[in-house]
């Protein structure tokens, strides 16, 4: 995937509530397994299903099988597009204000 | 529900604010440091900045006045991107705010640039990822202590 589909698709991927709040169960944890979350939660167990590939396939969780059981953890690099986002803008404005510095040293601003 | 997220930078730098604020608000000294604007510091007037055309997006950031109080404040509306692009030129629709203090040997020049909308609340994210809270800094810090529900958390600017 490109960076601007990784970064959609994790918005797109949290955007519902259900998910997320599936999403937000396994970040908490270091390994869950998938009827512990099914257990947990409010929603039939097909839907569960529904969300949790959907949360593997935008990269913010991890699966593992072991025999009859799946089990899922957070991936460690899953939250990494929006936080690339906010540091892109960020270094823009270190820069710029470098930039407003740098143009009051030199008295460019006359 | 979402969560917004905002960047904060700050510098002191050794002039008065007046003069720093000359170089926030004259549109020919912000194209020297920032991006080509047709800027005029009138509350309600609408202006643009131009930058480097990006996948879908034209590269023109569509903005407003929102406050003007020389020389202390200055609050823009800050719009553009595109859903289809990364990073830097993803969708915004935001804010940014200049506040100047006048401090010992110069001036506090702070931005702050609200508005990055994120999907859920913090908690997942702060779970997800140690470098979270340095970029958040001191907001984030401020707010967890108060925060109890996971409601809209980050103060205004």
């Amino acid at each position: 995937m490109t960076p601007a589909s990784q970064l959609s698709a994790v918005m797109k991927t949290l955007a519902d509530p259900t998910r997320r709040a599936v999403f937000e169960r396994i970040a908490g944890e270091r390994e869950i397994a998938a009827t512990a979350l099914v257990k947990g939660s409010k929603v039939s167990q097909p839907a569960v299903s529904q969300h949790l590939r959907a949360l593997r396939d935008a990269g913010l969780v991890v699966e593992r099988r072991e025999g009859r059981h799946i089990y899922y953890r957070p991936a460690p690099m899953g939250l990494a597009p929006l936080n690339d986002w906010l540091s892109h803008y960020e270094a823009f404005w270190r820069e710029r204000l470098d930039n407003l510095e740098k143009l009051l040293e030199e008295g460019g601003d006359e | 529900m979402s969560e917004t997220h905002a960047i904060t930078v700050e510098k002191v730098l050794p002039y008065p604010p007046e003069r720093i604020w000359r170089t926030l608000t004259r549109s020919d000294l912000l194209a020297k440091w920032l991006m080509p604007n047709d800027f005029e510091p009138v509350v309600g007037y609408r202006f643009t900045f131009q930058t480097k055309p990006m996948g879908d997006w034209d590269g023109i950031v569509h903005c407003e006045v929102l406050q003007c109080d020389p020389p202390r404040l200055l609050r823009y509306s800050w719009k553009g991107g595109a859903d289809t692009n990364p990073d830097y030129g993803s969708r915004l629709n935001s804010e940014v705010t200049w506040t100047l203090t006048p401090v010992e040997g110069g001036t506090s020049v702070r931005m702050v640039h609200d508005g990055f909308v994120f999907p859920g609340n913090r908690f997942a994210y702060d779970a997800m990822s140690p470098g979270w809270g340095k970029i958040l800094d001191a907001i984030a810090r401020v707010t967890a202590e108060s925060e109890v529900s996971p409601s809209k958390g980050m103060p205004a600017a």
